[in-house]
């Protein structure tokens, strides 16, 4: 019976599902000390031995934690946008898995940033939420994984909800510097004098390092969940298939 | 006599045939302009700072829900397997129904802009930037949409999954929308705006229908 | 001379592959009736055949050419008639034809389409919107539809006469056997009666795989 081609390149031996499996099996403890190592050096350095803000003294230290899940929400857009990408153009059967497993994850990030942002907010500020331009952009993205998770779970047919997913990826991400523009356009318009950005204003080499840490921290977490989530998924489409063969075999 | 020319008359003319259905989006659009002053009360200055932000979301939304009819009619009854199917290719195709889509949906809107502005009290330095913004976004919204219509052709419940897959993608469009108008009530200069919006419109128009194009044809694989 | 060369086509729909290995090739003037029963993939193999779906496996190559390659080719060449009829209810019959006419660059004048009314029995309901036609019309026009915008080439029709009275599917016969005298080749997938002289038979359920094959992943075919 015909079957594909196999060709010999690397990352079609990788769409081998128990070649994947075998491969990230191997990957994950590594993976997992690092995220470990990482999280307890950068929390360390972070929550306890890095200078403090001159304006807003300790609780500054929240930024150790916002900043790198916000860049972990548009890593994982971005991861979003690439499998999406490679699953359309060369129907890699694992972008297509990739790109399912990373949508929660990056909606949990995304989340993670906007809570986190809003903690920070009210001792700053004194209110949980400010129409800044950073929060604006993020909480935007919030609804872009959604809506990716919804389309995913709008149709029966698991390919076209992969194809449709894939494309609403791309054009997101196509769209996203230009929201990211606008948004920040719309902030200098209407931004009150008084607000001082999340950011912090220069960053002090000694608070750079344990966000630097903590970024390589959330990255490592990211490789963790993605590798659990998408073995997971692997399984069940497997499950799954064996379940259709059953049926079908079944039927006269 | 290309395909371009013929889907873009005949949609025309369906429009034409369906008569009341397609100005529903229009009413809708002015009803918004309804429900705002009822539910934040009467007062002239606060309607008039919220004017232009309202009249911008109100068009966004009655634009949405245009929008679902632009492809699932054709979807249910084979048309679209016919239009994938013909020489010229499906970008011409869909460009010719976002056009259309436009024609009947998003310029009776700047149409009836007029009577938005008049309800919600918007001052008269913001009428003509706020027909110009109009004018020169709501293609955009038309074009944009039409990606999100083709990505969701055929699911279930596809008309809200749509809103929340759209207005994400609208929101530069709405920013610089609205900004020209309270730019130019606030005194400045709005062209600034004007020109960005001028500029996602004319990429909406170049780039959008080769989108929902490739949309369309995955979702017939 | 137009020919069809179809070499080694698999089609794999919801995580199943419905046929495989199939092989076949036709040149002018000829007629195939792809037969299995319902569900067999009849219909997508029309489909794969058209370009609505990309084949899982295979070749398929029109006029020497891929038409994967070549698409602009094989689309002016090619007219599919599936199980949607393709009509737009609040337009007259000749209104839906006009359209069809004008997107595959055919002739639009009147006289050209009511010639092609005519020959499938519709002629005196030109002006009718279409939502009054009964389901046996509605098929009828959608035949009308590659009778009036290819005179030479390929045909693909899902179930031409499902709905048709004897006296209707005499007249879609004709019209296919006068399509096939011009050089025109014929596929066509049908339950229901349709005599096509000559016609190679393409059996599709033959060509099903069996069913621990049939739902082998891209993923298990790399195991191989």
């Amino acid at each position: 019976m015909a079957s594909p081609n196999p060709s010999g390149g690397f990352w079609h031996r990788l769409a081998n599902p128990a070649r994947f499996q075998r491969l990230s099996a191997w990957l994950m403890p590594w993976l997992v000390l690092i995220t470990l190592g990482c999280f307890g050096a950068g929390l360390y350095y972070g929550l306890y031995a890095s200078p403090i803000d001159y304006q807003q003294k300790d609780t500054v230290r929240i930024m150790y934690v916002h900043v790198p899940a916000a860049w972990l929400a548009m890593m994982s857009y971005s991861t979003l946008a690439i499998s999406g990408f490679v699953a359309l153009v060369w129907r890699h059967p694992l972008a297509d898995v990739a790109g399912a497993a990373t949508a929660p994850i990056g909606a949990v990030f995304t989340f993670l940033a906007l809570f986190t942002g809003a903690i920070w907010g009210q001792p700053t500020w004194g209110t949980w939420w400010v129409w800044d331009a950073r929060l604006t952009s993020v909480l935007i993205l919030f609804f872009m994984f959604l809506g990716y998770i919804a389309i995913r779970n709008a149709f029966d047919d698991q390919a076209r909800a992969g194809r449709a997913a894939s494309l609403l990826a791309i054009v997101g991400v196509v769209i996203l510097p230009i929201i990211k523009f606008s948004v920040d356009w719309w902030n200098t318009l209407h931004q009150p004098a008084s607000v001082s950005k999340l950011s912090g204003s220069s960053m002090d080499p000694a608070m750079l390092r344990p966000l630097l840490i903590m970024a390589v921290a959330y990255m490592a977490l990211f490789g963790v969940l993605l590798l659990l989530r998408m073995r997971l998924e692997l399984t069940r489409r497997r499950v799954e298939a064996l379940q259709m063969a059953r049926a079908g075999a079944a039927t006269p | 006599m290309n395909a371009f020319m013929a889907t873009l008359s005949r949609d025309l003319l369906i429009a034409r045939r369906e008569g009341g259905e397609s100005l529903l989006a229009v009413i809708f659009f002015v009803l918004g302009a309804m429900l705002f002053p009822l539910g934040v009360g009467p007062e002239g200055k606060l309607l008039a700072l919220m004017a232009a932000g309202v009249i911008w979301v109100m068009a966004l939304l009655a634009t949405l829900l245009a929008l679902d009819r632009l492809f699932q009619a054709d979807w249910r009854d084979g048309t679209l397997e016919l239009m994938a199917l013909a020489p010229d290719s499906l970008t011409l195709v869909v460009a010719a129904k976002c056009l259309a889509h436009w024609l009947v949906t998003g310029l009776p809107m700047v149409i009836a802009a007029p009577v938005m502005a008049l309800l919600l009290n918007l001052p008269p330095e913001g009428w003509p930037p706020l027909l110009a913004a109009l004018l020169i976004g709501s293609p955009a919204l038309s074009f944009i949409g039409a990606i999100c219509a083709a990505l969701i052709v055929g699911a279930r419940r596809g008309g809200v999954l749509m809103t929340l897959l759209a207005l994400p993608l609208y929101i530069p469009t709405l920013i610089f929308g609205a900004g020209a108008v309270q730019a130019a009530i606030g005194g400045f200069d709005a062209s600034a705006h004007l020109a960005a919006l001028g500029a996602i419109t004319l990429a909406a128009i170049a780039l959008c229908p080769w989108a929902a194009a490739a949309a369309l044809r995955q979702a017939m694989e | 001379m137009p020919n069809l060369d179809v070499q080694n086509l698999a089609c794999r729909r919801g995580g199943r592959i419905l046929f495989a290995g199939l092989d076949f090739s036709l040149s002018d003037g000829d007629a195939a009736l792809a037969l299995g029963r319902n569900g067999a993939g009849k219909s997508s193999l029309l489909r794969v055949l058209a370009g609505l779906i990309p084949p899982f496996t295979g070749s398929i190559k029109w006029n020497g050419e891929d038409v994967r390659r070549e698409s602009y080719e094989f689309r002016s060449a090619m007219r599919y008639v599936g199980h949607a009829d393709g009509l737009q209810t609040n337009l007259t019959v000749i209104q839906n034809l006009h359209y069809w006419a004008a997107l595959y660059r055919a002739s639009t004048s009147r006289d050209a389409l009511e010639k092609a009314l005519a020959a499938v029995g519709l002629d005196e309901l030109a002006d009718l919107p279409a939502r009054m036609l009964s389901a046996g019309q509605r098929r009828r026009l959608a035949l009308a539809r590659p009778i009036a915008t290819q005179p030479g080439g390929l045909w693909l029709l899902d179930e031409p006469t499902v709905a048709l009275d004897r006296p209707s599917i005499a007249k879609i016969e004709a019209a296919i056997t006068a399509f096939r005298a011009g050089g025109g080749i014929v596929i066509a997938s049908t339950n229901a009666p349709l005599t096509l002289p000559g016609a190679k038979e393409i059996d599709v359920a033959a060509a099903m795989p069996s069913p621990e094959d049939a739902f082998a992943d891209a993923f298990e075919d790399a195991l191989l």
